[in-house]
């Protein structure tokens, strides 16, 4: 087989083609996007007519990807760390019915939060649905994970989790693949319990779960991603992961003599863990993300072997890089150049030509006349207006709350009550938002900065473009105060009157100010 | 053998291009390799950064550890800067000397230009080069070109990716990449 230079994400998209899914379901999210993008663009996803165009959010993309596993068919549905707390609820509800065609869950998690609002590690996830879970530490092992836990997931009739982060995820390597795989064929579930979580049905589903966990640690224990290398030293490192490499990587420059149990696969592998531990007297756990397994190795009686994240051998927050960890294992920290001090940041902004920064513009010049200047906002490229020159937004939490947000501050009795929400974000999680204010005629005013993309993660297509206006008439928005705006320069005047008339509106208003993202539409042009 | 190479720029101005080329090259000499990106919100106009490892042994880390870089390729001159801290003392910095000033902040360009030279360091004026050359998108190959003696990859090698590489676009767009990365090696 040849080899292929491909980003972590690439390699499970690969993977997953020549595993022989039928459907990857996912809504953008950085760093899983590319995962489905390479399934976009792959000539064999094409000819096999393999599902791939995205979701409205991470929970109809999970629901969808069970759907296709009921009929028996592989499925995969990829995301970000954040987005599976939005689709936590089929998610859990997965661990009971189980699957037919194989299932997998890619969740990719962003410690350090390079493009995230927070870093939660989606291992604690798992553990709390008691799935399995792989969690590779190279690009070659992200590929053959995915054949791995197709297999598993078949065999034991369970989703199973593979959890990448940023490098891994947005590192490239030469990939070694396998041959392709047939599809499944169509074969809906005929059993007529097992997807039925009404209680009595739940408890035997719950029960069963249970049962299975000896048989997914002794998995673990045999896992074809776990190594241990052996030393006589007393002092060893447990790393989980991508953390791995680091350790490889400060053992080998420094020539350390440190044992090391590598761990790519939970639960926890028992066996393997217990004789580690029982073997070294100083014991680092080393993860990328929280100190999910420190925590249960330490226990409620600190154990004094084991050091990481929660005694300060490793920083506490932030991912992991191989100077800190030659620093915990007593390596001096390298004499280095230091950056001259006329060095200032580049922090990211808004595009030339961006709509947003005429939406902004528009918004600033009316928002100044009132007393309460706050607006609420959301996540996507238009956060940015939180920043210089604009200063126009003072929320920005999850996807969606920018209209809900204003929702519930306008039944406090804040006046005016201001949501600015992108496109993408509007149909992923604003809807329903807006129905609330709907049915609470709640006087807020509500922009969508629509340019018809999502852009922050690339741009990919956006589930409202062109539909915006209907939405809001089929929530109930009374259609004269729902207005269109062309966010460019020459109507800056005319944006201000219109804004400035639905603000005074004492009801639910929608402004969609339409134009296209420049990124995008220079794309076209290439074309 | 064993190159680390920090790839250095503003989001959009291409450090991917040259990193493809490295890739390629490395890989069509059987050696091992992981390059690190940035994706995601720093693309909108903010600092971006590659690290490119290329070796003839495993490469366990994706991230070059601080203080192990042999060079560092950069399509900004205050980019180049910001990544001293990862440069090993006899390492080599090849810049572009053409500011992209998109902050009210930036300081005096000559200031920049005068910090690079306390350090090992080439300064090539690559956009006006490649203006000259009469294809002004291709100063990341002038700027590789200049590079091309630090990567440890033979020359032919780097230039017989070039051609894979835009070999989709046509002769001309292969050639006139290939003179630029050429009057970039010149220049060293």
């Amino acid at each position: 087989m040849k080899e292929n230079l491909l980003l972590g994400a690439e390699a499970i998209a690969l993977a997953a083609i020549d595993a022989g899914i039928s459907g990857v379901y996912a809504y953008p999210g950085t760093p899983s996007t590319e995962i489905t993008e390479f399934i976009q663009k792959s000539n064999i996803a094409r000819q096999r007519k393999i599902h791939s165009t995205w979701a409205t959010n991470e929970k109809t993309a999970y629901e969808a990807a069970l759907g296709m596993s009921f009929a028996g068919k592989r499925s995969i549905v990829c995301m970000k760390h954040v987005g599976l707390n939005v689709a936590a609820d089929p998610f859990m509800s997965s661990s009971l019915t189980g699957v037919r065609g194989g299932l997998l869950l890619v969740v990719a998690d962003d410690p350090s939060m390079h493009s995230s609002q927070n870093e939660q590690d989606s291992r604690a996830l798992a553990k709390f649905a008691m799935l399995p879970l792989i969690e590779p530490s190279t690009q070659q092992e992200a590929y053959n994970a995915v054949h791995y836990a197709f297999a598993m997931s078949e065999e034991l009739a369970l989703p199973v989790v593979i959890r990448i982060s940023t490098r891994i995820s947005h590192s490239r390597a030469a990939i070694v693949p396998q041959a392709l795989r047939a599809e499944n064929a169509l074969s809906p579930d005929t059993d007529t319990g097992k997807w039925i979580l009404m209680p009595a049905y739940a408890r035997r589903h719950y029960a069963h779960l249970l049962a299975l966990q000896p048989e997914l640690v002794k998995r673990s224990e045999t896992s074809p991603f776990l190594a241990e290398h052996k030393t006589t030293s007393k002092q060893g490192v447990i790393a989980f992961g991508l953390a791995y490499n680091y350790v490889m990587e400060v053992l080998r420059a420094h020539k350390l003599n440190v044992s090391v149990l590598k761990i790519s696969q939970y639960p926890l592998p028992e066996t393997q863990v217990q004789e580690f531990c029982n073997a070294h007297e100083h014991i680092i756990v080393a993860e990328e993300g929280y100190p999910v397994y420190e925590e249960l190795l330490r226990g409620f009686f600190n154990n004094p072997k084991i050091h990481g994240r929660l005694d300060g051998t490793l920083p506490r927050t932030g991912e992991l890089n191989p100077d800190i960890i030659a620093q915990a294992l007593g390596i001096p920290a390298a004499q280095t150049l230091a950056v001259p001090s006329l060095v200032v940041g580049r922090p990211p902004e808004l595009c030339k030509g961006c709509g947003h920064r005429d939406v902004f513009e528009a918004l600033n010049a009316v928002m100044q006349n009132y007393e309460n200047k706050q607006v609420f906002s959301d996540i996507g490229c238009y956060s940015l207006g939180a920043l210089p020159p604009f200063n126009a937004i003072n929320t920005c939490v999850d996807m969606g709350a920018g209209v809900t947000m204003a929702k519930g501050a306008a039944d406090a009795g804040m006046f005016p009550a201001v949501g600015i929400v992108g496109d993408s974000t509007f149909t992923h999680s604003g809807i329903t938002a807006l129905l609330d204010a709907v049915n609470d005629n709640s006087p807020v005013t509500i922009i969508i900065s629509d340019n018809s993309t999502t852009a922050m993660t690339g741009g990919q297509d956006s589930a409202g473009t062109g539909k915006l206006e209907q939405i809001c008439i089929g929530l109930g928005v009374a259609p004269e105060h729902i207005r269109t705006i062309i966010p460019l320069k020459p109507n800056l005047e005319k944006n201000i009157t219109i804004l400035k008339e639905e603000i005074e509106y004492q009801g639910v208003s929608v402004v969609i100010a339409q134009r296209e993202c420049v990124q995008v539409a220079m794309r076209k042009r290439k074309k | 053998m064993n190159t680390n190479i920090i790839l250095a720029g503003v989001g959009g101005q291409g450090i991917l291009t040259i990193a493809a080329v490295i890739d390629l090259a490395a890989l069509n000499q059987g050696l091992y390799i992981k390059q690190a990106e940035v994706h995601g919100m720093s693309q909108r106009g903010g600092e971006v950064q590659s690290h490119l490892r290329i070796s003839s042994e495993v490469i366990h880390s994706d991230l070059i550890p601080l203080g192990a870089a042999d060079l560092i390729i950069a399509l900004e001159p205050l980019e180049a800067l910001r990544y001293v801290p990862f440069l090993k003392s006899d390492a080599m910095i090849i810049t572009a000397t053409e500011a992209f000033v998109n902050i009210s902040n930036y300081p005096a360009i000559d200031e920049v230009l005068n910090s690079l030279r306390t350090f090992n360091s080439k300064l090539i004026a690559a956009a006006e080069i490649a203006k000259e050359l009469g294809n002004a998108k291709a100063y990341n190959l002038v700027l590789l070109g200049a590079a091309a003696p630090y990567i440890g990859i033979e020359t032919a090698v780097v230039e017989s990716a070039i051609r894979t590489l835009f070999a989709a676009k046509g002769e001309e767009i292969v050639n006139s990449n290939l003179a630029a990365f050429r009057k970039g090696r010149g220049i060293i």
